[in-house]
């Protein structure tokens, strides 16, 4: 029996030995040398528990598997280390520079009159407007006639048009729309009676030189609300809403006199200088005026009410058109509209 | 419209600071751009009225004279090289330090004396250029006679000047008269109108020309008036200087006054020399088609038969409203004066004045529509200046033709119409001051109407509304409260392929790619790059008569051309992947009717593939990430498609595929043919996918295809299968995905291609991942089995596949 180890002698030699092991394979060769099925020492130990005398059997069993619970219980605790140590490792000599850039995702962003129009759309939209989309080649007798220009107008003056080359009847027809207004027409033409409430986006065309503030392709929103009881001052509150979701809570708006065959009354629509609220002479926005013109605006003429099947003594309605390359610009202080069909990411990208 | 304030003044009183009135009127009446000070920098100290004593010769010069000047401190003398200075006159006097221009260099400078050959000189009078009033540097500027002497010029001539734009609808605000109407209805004064007394001779105008309207549809009235015995010369100062300001060159006294009254009342006048004026009598015509006249302006114009012309006994003599003729001009030799003013039809006016492409002063006035009245007044107005400023005589009487006289006009206003209209019930007392003061007739009948004659020079006026419209203007808009929109709302507008299109917009900027908006005309050269000839409907695009330039006289038929070169712009200085699209129309002719605006989605990739190290040389973007777009934008909007091989213009066959879906094609992707890509200037290999919207929304599902996640687990099984290498991969993924078993679903996808080493010779080999999945019950081993058997029976059928490696 002189050969047989005492167990503390184990318990030192098996302690001994896990505080050395500094990693996992270390920590694995100690649980084989102590622990292995076949020949781990702790575990031969164990078998010959049966072997004792009959009178130490209990007694050295009992302390065996003392020993036993406490060679487990520091293998765990060592592994724990371990592995604190190992995060914490992660964590210093392996931190990694987080101010290098990112792995590139692509992003795409939608143009910034796409989202103005839509912006306003929303607006609109919050307030029950409709959007009914038309053709941009038109017949002259919606894009004109329809809202009271007819040849020979003066007003036709105000829309320089870009004509289509075709020929209907010896005469020229068609054109591309100088403005949304046609589908007001066509809107009323297909609307049995009343109430009518729809905004009318689209490109417009204008046969006009280009410059910082002018394009011949523009982008429109037309507003339309025709029913019994539409008042003035219901334009006025639809676009001071407006405003206000475009350009901020606290905006202001103003409405004077202005003069479109289609409308009567007839009504430009101006904002207050969010740039320099009013108190800026040198202000390049609002020309030091305070006020910035947005839009144009009316009640709809009893005419095109009638002609439409309404009776316009009970029906009234007004209309108005946006020009959403002006609301772009305004809103995010760009100084050329040319750069929105120029197409240069560079430039479009940061919206 | 430029607006003399000083002028505007003789009719009415203004107290209002320039800005505040600008702003009221552009509130009420019309759109003030800007206006200009004269005179802002005229000192009042160093620059004011003088009247010159005598004139003596210099010296020691012959072209140079001695000028003595009292200015109200006493006589003095300066050296004045100007020809037209005498004695008597009243003059424009600046002293040492008067900032002016320089007459020769045309810079400002300020005012610095010295002897000039030998003799010592006070002053400086002045002429109009110096004075930044005109480039006139001839002769000194001549004051009025009763302009008094010290008074600093600023208060004699200075002046603001509005430039207003007025409507079309708005003849009246061309003219003085108008704004000084609207201008005491905004600011409740009391407007003045023009002195229009003269006297009138023994002769009657009758006896000297007979006037007749042979088409009264066109010429609705016609007056003629005879001053005799004129002195042709210069108008006054006053009235020249009036004339500069509005923007017209002073001529002679007769064309002036015809000019100043026009500006006055908004009401165009025409002088003839009355002895060019054959058989003393007037004929307003049609024109004879192809009849012609020299006018004024020396041009030889030809006519159609819906112009109206003024002739006299012989032929024609002035295209009617729009320009006299040469052949009857009033030179420095007339004697007598016939003076014409008349009312023709708007439209016909602007017709006429549109295709001569003649736009002149009266035309732009007789198009939007002048008061009926308006020429008689005009007549007396006028007469009383010729009676003045030419020391003529005015035979007695008026030649009055008018055809078109009709009852004056009576407009009925509720006052309830008004509430109605505007939203807000506007005071009795208001309505009726308002309408008064913009020169209406009002009765209010008991107990709420309103009976209006609007004034003759408002032939804009036709209905209530109309009248509702002056009414809200003069009132305040700004009284009007903000409300909100009542009512039931209508019917939703039912779009899908709008719908479709703002999904597929999202969904592009979603997958990387940035939005462009380009010109929707092109040229033919551009647009064939990508159309070919035998696409009849596309390679034959809409031509516009008048584009703003010559690459875009074209509705483009095709996106194609436009992004790709938006896509080679935007690589002149983008390094790496460029993703770019556009949503637009294609304009498809229709025979006979408007163009079909069909709605299509082309983006377009291609360059380095993003990495983490910004370098050059790495993987670059290829047909499979054009098509894993294609595939995520059909996935977004839960369309399952089919691609295969197209040969297709423009681009590079065997790499190009056509997006099916049943038998309906419904887009297109594959790389861009080099040689075409190199038309537009791009050098590197560049995919290009388009998406049909309009096609596309047929096949979109009412809803999602929905089904609730099993709670049984999937089984995952790979397997290779061997088939011949011409064998499309996409037909053996269509088949493993549509295969069930019994109630077992199997999906399949594809992670692997391989040809090469232990794959025989015209073989591939497909590893397929399958995933077999119940919604009853947890699979068993013979389950899957027999899942995987009948799939590869079934694409051992149809391909020819064999599983590997069994």
């Amino acid at each position: 029996m002189s050969s047989e180890p005492s167990l503390e002698g184990l318990r030192e030699e098996a302690l001994a030995a896990l505080a050395s092991a500094s990693n996992e394979a270390g920590l694995e060769q100690w649980r084989i040398t102590f622990f292995g099925r076949q020949d781990g020492r702790l575990t031969a130990l164990l078998r010959s528990i049966k072997d004792r005398p009959a009178d130490e059997r209990a007694s050295f069993g009992a302390n065996a598997n003392t020993l036993k619970q406490e060679l487990e219980a520091a293998l765990e605790a060592k592994q724990q280390d371990l592995k604190a140590a190992a995060l914490k490792a992660l964590s210093t000599e392996s931190a990694i520079d987080v101010t290098l850039p990112g792995r590139p995702q692509a992003i795409g962003r939608l143009h910034p009159v796409t989202q103005t129009m839509r912006d306003c759309l929303k607006a609109f939209g919050d307030m029950g407007f409709r959007v009914a989309e038309g053709p941009e080649v038109e017949w002259d007798r919606y894009n004109f006639d329809g809202v009271r220009i007819p040849e020979d107008h003066p007003a036709r003056d105000m829309w320089d048009t870009i004509w289509v080359n075709t020929l209907i009847d010896g005469k020229r027809h068609m054109l591309l729309r100088t403005h949304t207004s046609p589908n007001q027409v066509r809107v009323l033409e297909r609307t049995a009676a009343p109430p009518v409430r729809v905004v009318v986006p689209g490109k417009c065309y204008r046969q006009e030189a280009t410059d910082a503030t002018h394009e011949w392709m523009l982008t429109q929103i037309e507003g339309l609300a025709v029913d019994e009881g539409v008042r003035m001052s219901d334009l006025k509150g639809v676009l001071y809403e407006w405003s206000r979701q475009m350009f901020g809570a606290d905006r202001k708006i103003i409405f004077h006199h202005s003069y479109f065959p289609f409308v009567e009354p007839g009504v430009e629509m101006a904002i207050d200088c969010f740039i320099c609220r009013g108190d800026g002479r040198e202000c390049h926005t609002c020309h030091g005026t305070g006020w910035i013109e947005i839009l144009g605006a009316g009640m709809v003429h009893p005419e095109i009410i009638e002609t439409a099947g309404y009776d316009s003594s009970k029906v009234t309605g007004f209309a108005f058109g946006i020009g959403v390359e002006r609301v772009a610009l305004l809103r995010w202080g760009i100084e050329d509209i040319r750069n929105f069909y120029a197409n240069d990411v560079r430039f479009l990208s940061q919206f | 419209m430029k607006l003399s304030l000083n002028w505007l003044r003789e009719f009415v009183d203004v107290d209002l600071p320039v800005p505040e009135l600008a702003r009221r009127l552009i509130d009420a009446t019309a759109e003030v751009e800007s206006w200009e000070t004269i005179g802002a920098q005229w000192d009042p100290e160093r620059i004011r009225v003088a009247e010159v004593l005598a004139v003596e010769p210099h010296p020691n010069a012959d072209r140079l004279r001695l000028v003595t000047v009292e200015a109200g401190h006493g006589r003095q003398q300066v050296v004045c090289g100007a020809p037209n200075v005498a004695a008597g006159q009243k003059i424009a006097f600046a002293t040492e330090g008067a900032e002016l221009i320089d007459g020769h260099t045309g810079e400002r400078a300020k005012l610095k004396l010295r002897p000039i050959r030998g003799v010592e000189s006070a002053g400086m009078v002045l002429s109009e250029k110096e004075l930044g009033l005109s480039e006139n540097h001839e002769g000194i500027l001549g004051l009025r006679p009763e302009a008094p002497i010290g008074r600093p010029l600023v208060e004699e001539l200075g002046d603001i000047v509005f430039d207003i734009s007025t409507w079309a609808n708005r003849a009246d605000l061309l003219g003085v008269l108008g704004f000084a109407r609207e201008t005491a209805a905004i600011t409740g004064k009391v407007m003045r109108e023009p002195e229009r007394t003269h006297g009138t001779s023994a002769r009657n105008v009758e006896d000297a020309v007979s006037v007749t309207i042979e088409d009264p549809d066109l010429c609705l009235r016609f007056t003629a008036s005879l001053i005799e015995n004129v002195t042709i010369g210069p108008s006054p100062q006053w009235m020249q200087e009036r004339l500069q300001k509005a923007g017209m060159r002073p001529i002679n006294n007769v064309v002036d006054i015809t000019n100043y009254v026009m500006l006055e009342t908004g009401q165009p006048l025409h002088a003839f020399d009355y002895d060019l004026v054959r058989g003393n009598r007037i004929v307003a015509r049609r024109a004879k088609p192809g009849e012609k006249l020299t006018t004024l302006d020396g041009v030889e114009r030809e006519f159609d038969g819906e112009m109206l012309l003024i002739c006299d006994g012989e032929g024609p003599v002035g295209i009617a409203g729009i320009m006299g003729g040469g052949n009857s001009e009033v030179s420095a030799t007339t004697k007598n004066v016939l003076l014409e003013i008349a009312n023709f039809r708007p439209g016909s006016i602007r017709r006429t004045s549109t295709y001569l492409k003649l736009r002149t002063e009266a035309s732009l006035r007789f198009e939007k529509g002048l008061g009926m009245e308006m020429p008689e007044f005009a007549q007396h107005r006028a007469l009383h200046l010729f009676e003045q400023l030419t020391g003529g005589t005015v035979a007695s009487g008026l030649v009055d033709v008018y055809p078109g006289k009709e009852p004056r006009k009576t407009v009925i206003v509720e006052a309830s119409r008004i509430e109605q209209v505007l939203g807000i019930a506007v005071p009795t007392e208001d309505v009726r001051r308002i309408l008064t003061d913009l020169g209406f007739v009002c009765h209010f009948v008991p107990p709420g109407r309103y009976s209006v004659q609007p004034p003759d020079w408002r032939p804009d006026i036709e209905i209530a509304d109309d009248v509702i419209e002056d009414i809200g203007r003069i009132y305040g808009y700004d009284k009007l409260p903000t409300t909100m929109l009542r009512g039931v709302l209508p019917a939703p507008e039912v779009d899908p392929v709008r719908d479709l299109r703002e999904r597929m917009r999202d969904l592009a900027a979603a997958l990387g790619f940035q939005e462009t908006i380009s010109y929707t005309l092109s040229d033919l050269a551009r647009l064939k790059r990508m159309v070919p000839e035998d696409d009849t409907l596309r390679s034959n695009p809409l031509a516009v008569v008048n584009p703003v330039a010559a690459q875009h006289a074209y509705l483009r038929t095709s996106l194609r051309p436009s992004v790709l070169e938006t896509y080679a712009s935007n690589r002149r200085h983008v390094d790496g992947a460029l993703r770019l699209f556009e949503v637009g129309f294609e304009y498809l002719p229709v025979e006979a009717d408007l163009p079909h605006e069909r709605t299509v989605l082309c983006a377009v990739l291609g360059g380095g593939r993003e990495t983490r190290w910004a370098q050059a040389g790495g993987e670059r973007l290829d047909f499979f990430d054009a098509k894993g777009a294609v595939e995520s934008f059909l996935n977004g909007i839960g369309v399952r498609a089919a691609y295969a091989p197209r040969a297709e213009f423009g681009f590079l066959e065997g790499h190009t595929a056509e997006v099916r879906v049943g038998k309906e094609r419904v887009g297109l992707l594959g790389q861009v043919h080099p040689d075409h890509a190199a038309m537009f200037d791009i050098d590197e290999p560049v995919f290009l996918l388009e998406l049909w919207v309009e096609d596309l929304v047929r096949h979109l599902p009412e809803r999602p295809e929905y089904s609730a996640p099993s709670k049984f687990p999937e089984v995952r099984q790979d397997i290779a299968l061997l088939v011949d290498a011409a064998v499309p991969a996409g037909r053996v993924l269509e088949i493993a995905r549509s295969h069930r078993s019994g109630t077992i679903r199997i999906s399949a996808d594809l992670f692997d291609e391989y040809r090469g080493k232990g794959v025989p010779e015209g073989k591939k080999s497909l590893a397929l991942r399958l995933r077999f999945q119940a919604t009853d019950r947890t699979l068993t081993d013979a389950d899957v089995a027999k899942g995987q058997q009948g799939l590869v029976i079934r694409l051992s059928k149809e391909l020819g596949a064999e599983l590997r490696g069994s």
